[in-house]
Formats: C-alpha cells, structure tokens, sequence
C-alpha cells in the first residue's frame, strides 16, 4: 500500500470537485504512476465525461505537466515510475487561457 | 478565493546518478527537460536561463527605451501573471529603467472575469505595480455576455478579438501609455503560424512572427517579451515561483478552428519538441513577393520599421512587416484614432445594434429560449 498527495492545478481542479489537493490511497505492492492514473480515472473523476480532459490514448492528455516531486516525469521513469509514501504527484494543464 | 500554492516536495531523491545531474551547473538533480533542445537542467538553472532568454529578447529587439511607461496586458491567467512578475524582476535586474502598470480589460463576462479580476488585484499587491482596469462597458456600453446573447457564442471570439484588442489600446491611450506588452508565448505565435497557413491568409502570416507590432489606426506600439518562450516552461516557471495565477477556461471557447490547429500541435511536440520554435523560424523565413503598388512603397520607405531579432541575436532584414499607424485619422464615430472613417470596433457595433433591435422586435414572441434574451435585454440600457 501506498499514500501519495496528488495535485491538480492549472484548471484541471474542476473536473475533481474544484479541490487542488488529494491524498491518494492504493493497495498493493508496487505501485506506478500508470496504476495511479487508472486509479484517478476510475475513482476520482466525478463525471465520467470527464476523463477526455485528464488521459487521452491511455495516458496523460498532451498539454498537461505531470511532476513526481517537482520533477518532470518523463525524468523519472514515467508511467513506470514506482510511488513512494510521502510523495507529491501533481498533474497541471498548460492549455487554459493565458 | 484565495490562493493554494502548490506544495513543496517533501520525498528527496536518495541516490542521484551522475548522468541525472544538471548539464549545465553539474551539481544538482536535473527536474526539467528543455523543449526547446531537451537539455536536462536543476530547476536553479532553469530560472536561470527562463530568465536570461527573455532579457536577450528584449535587448536583442530594443524593445524597451529609459523612462518608457509599459503597460501589461494582465488577464490574471499564466502568460501575463509570469510576464508582470519577470518584466518586474528584469527591470531590478538589468536597469531597464521602464514604468510597468497592470492593465486590466474587465469584458463582463459573469463568472470567469470576477475570479480573474480578483486574481490581477492579488498580483497588484504580490508585485507592487499600479493596477488600471478598463470596462468593455465603459468603452463600447456593451459587456461580452451582452454581445453573447446578441450575436451568438459562435462568433464571440471574433467580437472578443477585435474588441480587446482595442480595449487594451484605448485604455493605455487613456493612461497616455503607447507602449502594451502582451503574454503572448511561442506557442500562441507557431499556432497562428499554422493558422495562417491553413487557412491561406498570407498576408497576416507574414505579420505573425513579428515581436513589435501596431495594428492600422493605432497610436500603440505592442510587443511579446515572451515570442520564445514555451508555454510549457512558462506553467513550470509559475510552478516553481508558486506564482498565484487564474486558470479557467474563457466560458467563451475558442473557434473549433483555433482549438484543432492547438490540438494538432500538442499532438506534434509530444514526438518533436523543438517543433514550436522551428514553426515560428519558419513563419520569421517566410519572404512575400514585394508588393507591386507603389502606395506601399512609399510607406515602407518613410517608416522606421521595428526591427525583428532571432533567439541566436541575428537580426532580420527589414522589410515591411507591419502597417503601420499613417495619418492620425480619427474615426468619425467614436473619435478614436483610426486609419479608416470608421473603426472596426464602430463596425462591429453598428451591426450589434441593428441585432439589438431586431431583438426587441422579436421579444414578444414567448418562444423558448427568447426568455433568455428578454432578461438580458433588461440589464440593458440605451
Ligand atoms: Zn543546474
Ligand atoms: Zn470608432
């Protein structure tokens, strides 16, 4: 099991009950970003029609900033990345007005 | 509403491996990959040259000149929140010797221009700098969701195009301000780059790579601090800086057009990151035909024309990239400075008004959906 903070910023906050911050639950062993995501479109996204706005093609829609510890995933293994306890995923859309 | 900043990480990397360090300073983890040419940096070197990129821009375009008052064009969103913050820091910095006051558009859009608003008063007091906020009401008497309601969301953004664009014109005016810097990013520009070319407009695709520019008619100069810098980078700057910036969605959402061309785009950077700036390098290459009338010969020929700089420093050759204000013309309606006998503004709210009364015509009829205009109707007033 692990327990993570999730982030969303940028806008992306209003397809999640217009809340910011998470903190994020999920059994088993080793855990991925990958699981996480599967977890939030499943559990976290309130209204199913939704999901366009968060993942596209099975991941992270372009345009939206994913960081493990204020680091760029992409840096970090990606969608294999192993969560840690403690840590802060945040997922900001760069496509909202500017 | 208030502000959440984004928290801070409390997990640190236990081991780094030497090929996860900075390639620029060598001694920090690098957390960003540059779009731009996909360097691996530490987010110190990443303010670092974010920073440094823009003021070569502004040197390299002179685009500033001492004592000049600059007004930005604040919406409170990301690009104009991060260039109040940078213009600010730049000009501590590197002694620019500019004024910079906050120049607000309040269009009257119920819902997204409350928050926002909100969000630039917060930013007048984080930064220090004067706020000035002009209403589309005062400027025109008609708010955005009035135009909405009259001419149909469909065309709103052609309405909110023209009619901000002026607004931000008239307001420095009114502030006797000639100079507008606006957040326009590398994104925005490669995206209208594209635009352009799909839909075989030319003449303003010649135009759209230009940093300085000033609409036909207009006294104001504008320019783009940020034509080279990458929306991504500008998020993550806000990111970092914890800089407290508005993001919703304008309720009023772009032309489908607009949003495929942006969609298409993300779609290439994910597979060719450094394709923003080659769209942009491309648009800044692409030469017209001269033109053969010699009106425009002897206008380009009497006018200093702005000179355009490319993130390596070179500089292009001149060439007659922008129309430039020519004979301090007024319009005949609203007194504003126009080139023509009638603004485009004027134009747009002749043919509003004829819709507005159309409207008052029809609104007897209880058909559904005309309640909806009856009541905006009554927050008219003529
Ligand atoms: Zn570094
Ligand atoms: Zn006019």
């Amino acid at each position: 099991m692990v327990k993570v903070k999730v982030e969303f910023m940028g806008g992306l906050d209003v397809i999640f009950n217009k809340q910011r911050m998470h903190q994020v639950l999920i059994d088993g062993g080793e855990v991925t970003i990958k699981d996480l995501i599967d977890y939030i479109v499943a559990e976290m996204i309130s209204n199913k029609n939704d999901i366009g706005v968060f993942v596209e093609n099975g991941t992270i829609r372009p345009g939206i900033l994913t960081l493990i510890n204020d680091a760029d995933w992409e840096l970090e293994g990606g969608e294999e990345y192993v969560l840690e306890d403690g840590d802060i995923i945040s997922f900001t859309s760069t496509l909202h007005g500017g | 509403m208030s502000f959440v900043p984004p928290s801070d990480p409390v997990n640190r990397a236990k081991k780094i491996k030497v090929s996860q360090l900075c390639e620029i300073c060598h001694c920090r983890k690098a957390l960003i990959r540059r779009p731009k040419n996909l360097q691996r940096i530490c987010k110190l070197c990443f303010f670092h040259v974010f920073e440094t990129e823009i003021h070569n821009t502004i040197v390299c375009a002179n685009l500033f000149q001492k004592g000049e008052k600059v007004a930005v064009g604040a919406s409170g969103g990301k690009d104009s929140t991060v260039l109040a913050y940078v213009l600010k820091l730049l000009n501590d910095r590197y002694n620019y010797g500019i004024h910079i006051v906050l120049l607000s558009i309040d269009e009257g859009i119920v819902g997204y221009r409350d928050d926002s608003l909100a969000t630039v008063k917060r930013n007048q007091v984080q930064y220090d700098l004067p706020l000035e906020i002009v209403s589309y009401r005062d400027l025109y008497d008609w708010t955005m969701d009035e135009i909405v309601a009259c001419a149909g969301v469909r065309s709103s953004c052609t309405y909110c195009g023209v009619f901000r664009r002026q607004a931000l014109d008239r307001g420095a005016a009114k502030l006797g301000i000639s100079h507008v810097v606006t957040g326009h990013n590398a994104d925005d520009m490669a995206e209208t780059v594209l635009m352009n070319i799909f839909r075989g407009d030319v003449a303003r695709l010649e135009k759209s790579t230009a940093i300085i520019t000033q609409s036909s008619g207009s006294p104001i100069k504008r320019s783009k601090p940020f034509k080279y810098s990458y929306q991504k980078e500008i998020v993550l700057y806000a990111h970092y800086k914890k800089l407290d910036y508005f993001s919703t969605e304008c309720s009023y959402a772009p032309e489908a057009f607009r949003g495929t061309a942006r969609e298409l785009m993300k779609n290439l950077e994910l597979i060719r990151p450094s394709c923003i700036i080659d769209i942009i390098h491309s648009g800044e290459n692409l030469i017209l035909k001269p033109k053969k009338s010699s009106k425009n010969e002897l206008r380009s020929a009497s006018e200093q024309q702005p000179v355009e700089v490319r993130s390596d420093g070179s500089v292009k050759l001149q060439r007659n990239t922008t129309a430039g204000f020519i004979d301090g013309g007024k319009c005949e309606r609203c007194g504003y400075l126009s080139s023509n006998r009638i603004c485009k503004a004027c134009i747009l709210l002749e043919g509003l008004e004829k819709n507005r009364a159309k409207v008052s015509l029809e609104k007897d009829t209880s058909v559904a959906g005309a309640a909806r205009l009856t009541r905006a109707l009554e927050r008219l007033s003529f």
